[in-house]
């Protein structure tokens, strides 16, 4: 069948497997020449597509146990995020790192060492993970933890499922007192000034910006920043604090067809960026903000992928080191304002200190942005490629579709370690995705 | 207050599994019943985790019917609900062929089904309320040359389960026949369903929720199906018959 990420783009024809248990999965395993795991589909682009065998984990998706005095919560893989927030949040629970949707699975956050909004703060998705059960290319199921097979443990988080099969994890979740978030605003006019904001945030739990990538001249880099902390007891009025974790169900939107191209252009986009700020500038206070609101605002919109049209979108996420932030940032901001696409929602974001051989992050600032697909905006894709390796700066595998092997490599010298640690364990033959092909991981 | 417990047959299925975690969130103890169910220790784990209620597992095999009044005795407690997922596609070319096999197309859709639903119904009546739920299938509306198999043994149970409604509607149980159309599940993992006109289980399990909470008496999952149906309905049987369908 046709198979593509959340970005819709590349769309390839593979086969796909839906194991319902441990068996089936084995022997998928042992009959497959080379094969990906895939999750929920909303890494963006290639990367859990597998041609000849990706493997569907929704099936295996059964929570094992909870300690109700660790907060230690073990799963299988194809469990969402969003389910351990269904059955955990009444209790008081909250997953300790949640990237901005809550429609992945534990196996898709492990294999990406996916990030939240408190990355400053509490690091990578690794920080909550205690041990992951992996089923090797010979169908072994081994555990691997910071004590156990430490190499295997590192290299799997952030490993983009192609150190085996994530079949379980043990993580620890974070208590919470009620189910909101205290949130302040602060309008930046200007890339200085939205970083200083989040230099003098550092002891904020969570932050964020959203940022006008159109902005020009003395507004490059205009964005609001949002903090947030988890809301305690007193924060509430009486009524609610008598049910903490009660949050009312809203209206789901949808977006049922592909709309047209042309819907997003420089103007409509210029006019949006433009009232988004003004609207959000004008409330600049305090506000209660209930999680699935503040976590996952686009959660809200089921299919928003959908937007850019059936040619589909790809997103840019790169990494820059704090030293040379401020002149990558400036330098790729100016680039996308000159073309004229930028996107709905840019997302501009401190990162704190990172472990890992091969995960994503690292001390300095993030920028995410998505493009709609066509010639134009690749061609600028690959000039902000050359802005980021000019900075000292990596890419998000999560979010790439379209970048090269030479641009990866360039980037990152972790890289050709990676590829010796799959060559020398038997695994660069055995996982594959399409990613992995194209980047040569 | 604690919820009455609602009964799942055939818990193994994927929709069976959707089912059982929609009635579990809903805060209702479940009952799961299925051939081997210790083989569902670890769905009941996880139901348990997942929504605080308890769930039991008990061995039930739908086409043992002479054990179906002996499995309902022994159950715990006589559930408020009853669903029954139980089914059985095979190989329309098999069924051909295979009178075995076929058989058991028609023994899995038809007799196993209304025979522990009889049973349950007995019981319901003599307490004088409930809810039993069928999953029948759109295939049942009219015989096709690709499944006809199983559509009469789905045309067999739909027809057990309205006449069953007829004779508990003054008796205080109600009885709902469920048509899905098409479902993404197991049975029909491999084939290239129209992504419009296949339902997810967990779809399934809503609409199910829903018309038992509103006492519905049949249902398409998908509102598409009612229409589609009707127009495969009218057709001439002069022109079916050279129908490829």
């Amino acid at each position: 069948m046709k198979l593509s990420g959340w970005g819709r783009y590349p769309v390839l024809e593979a086969r796909i497997h839906r194991p319902r248990s441990v068996e089936a999965l084995r022997d998928l395993v042992l009959r497959e020449p080379n094969l990906i795991a895939r999750g929920n589909g909303r890494a963006y682009g290639d990367c859990a597509i597998n041609r000849s065998a990706t493997i569907e984990t929704l099936h295996l998706n059964r929570m094992i146990a909870f300690d109700p005095k660790s907060g230690q919560l073990v799963a299988e893989a194809g469990v969402l995020l969003g389910d351990i927030i269904s059955a955990f949040l009444p209790r008081g629970w909250f997953p300790l790192v949640t990237p901005g949707t809550k429609f992945v699975t534990l196996g898709g956050a492990i294999a990406a060492d996916v990030h939240g909004k408190n990355h400053h703060k509490d690091g990578s998705f690794r920080a909550c993970v205690d041990w992951i059960d992996v089923m090797g290319h010979d169908g072994e199921i081994r555990q691997f933890s910071r004590k156990k097979d430490a190499t295997l443990f590192d290299y799997t988080l952030g490993g983009m499922g192609l150190t085996g099969i994530i079949l379980r994890a043990a993580i620890r979740l974070r208590p919470i007192e009620t189910a909101l978030i205290r949130q302040t605003t602060i309008a930046a006019p200007n890339l200085k000034s939205v970083m200083a904001a989040f230099e003098a945030a550092q002891g904020a739990t969570y932050s964020v910006a959203w940022i006008d990538c159109l902005g020009t001249g003395g507004n490059l880099g205009r964005s609001l920043v949002m903090l947030g902390e988890h809301a305690t007891r007193s924060d509430l009025v009486p009524k609610q604090a008598r049910a903490p974790f009660r949050v009312k169900s809203k209206r789901k939107l949808s977006i049922p067809v592909d709309l047209p191209a042309f819907t997003l252009n420089s103007l409509t986009l210029r006019a949006f960026n433009a009232f988004y700020y003004w609207a959000g500038a004008r409330k600049t206070d305090v506000q209660l903000v209930d999680w699935d609101s503040y976590f996952y605002p686009l959660d809200a919109i089921l299919g928003w992928n959908r937007i850019y049209g059936s040619k589909g979108f790809a997103q840019f996420q790169c990494a820059l080191p704090l030293d040379r932030s401020e002149a990558g940032l400036t330098a790729l901001l100016a680039e996308i304002a000159k073309a004229g696409s930028g996107s709905f929602l840019a997302v501009l974001k401190r990162f704190g200190k990172q472990d890992g051989a091969f995960s994503f992050p690292m001390e300095g600032y993030t920028l995410a942005l998505d493009f709609p697909v066509n010639t134009k905006t690749l061609e600028l894709l690959g000039r902000l490629d050359q802005i980021t390796l000019d900075h000292g700066g990596r890419f998000y595998l999560a979010k790439d579709s379209r970048m090269s092997a030479a641009t990866l490599r360039a980037s990152d010298p972790r890289v050709a370690d990676f590829h010796a640690h799959r060559m020398s364990q038997g695994l660069a033959s055995r996982f594959v995705s399409a990613q992995a092909e194209r980047l040569a991981l | 207050m604690t919820k009455p417990p609602v009964l799942i047959l055939g818990a193994r299925s994927d929709i069976g599994k959707a089912v059982a975690h929609k009635f579990a969130s809903l805060g209702h103890p479940v009952q799961m019943a299925a051939r081997n169910a210790t083989a569902l220790e670890a769905d009941k784990t996880d139901m348990e985790l997942r929504h605080g209620v308890p769930v039991t597992l008990h061995e039930f095999d739908a086409l043992a019917t002479d054990t179906h009044e002996a499995f309902a005795g022994a159950l715990p407690q006589l559930p408020q609900i009853a669903i029954c997922v139980v089914g059985l596609m095979g190989q329309q070319t098999e069924n051909e062929g295979d009178i075995e096999a076929a058989t058991r197309v028609m023994r899995s859709n038809y007799e196993g089904p209304a025979s522990i639903l009889a049973v349950l119904a007995n019981r319901f009546e003599e307490r004088g309320n409930g809810t039993l739920v069928g999953i029948s299938s759109v295939a049942g509306e009219r015989g096709r040359a690709t499944n006809y198999v199983y559509g009469s043994a789905k045309a067999g149970f739909t027809a057990f389960l309205s006449g069953l409604r007829n004779r508990l509607s003054k008796r205080g149980v109600n009885v709902v026949t469920v048509l899905p159309g098409f479902v993404a599940t197991q049975m029909t993992d491999g084939m290239e369903l129209p992504a419009k006109l296949t339902a997810e289980p967990g779809e399934v399990a809503d609409a199910i929720a829903r018309a038992v909470e509103r006492k519905k008496d049949l249902i398409y999952v998908r509102r598409i199906w009612r229409v589609i149906m009707l127009i495969i309905r009218s057709i001439p049987e002069r022109i079916f018959k050279r129908m490829e369908i």
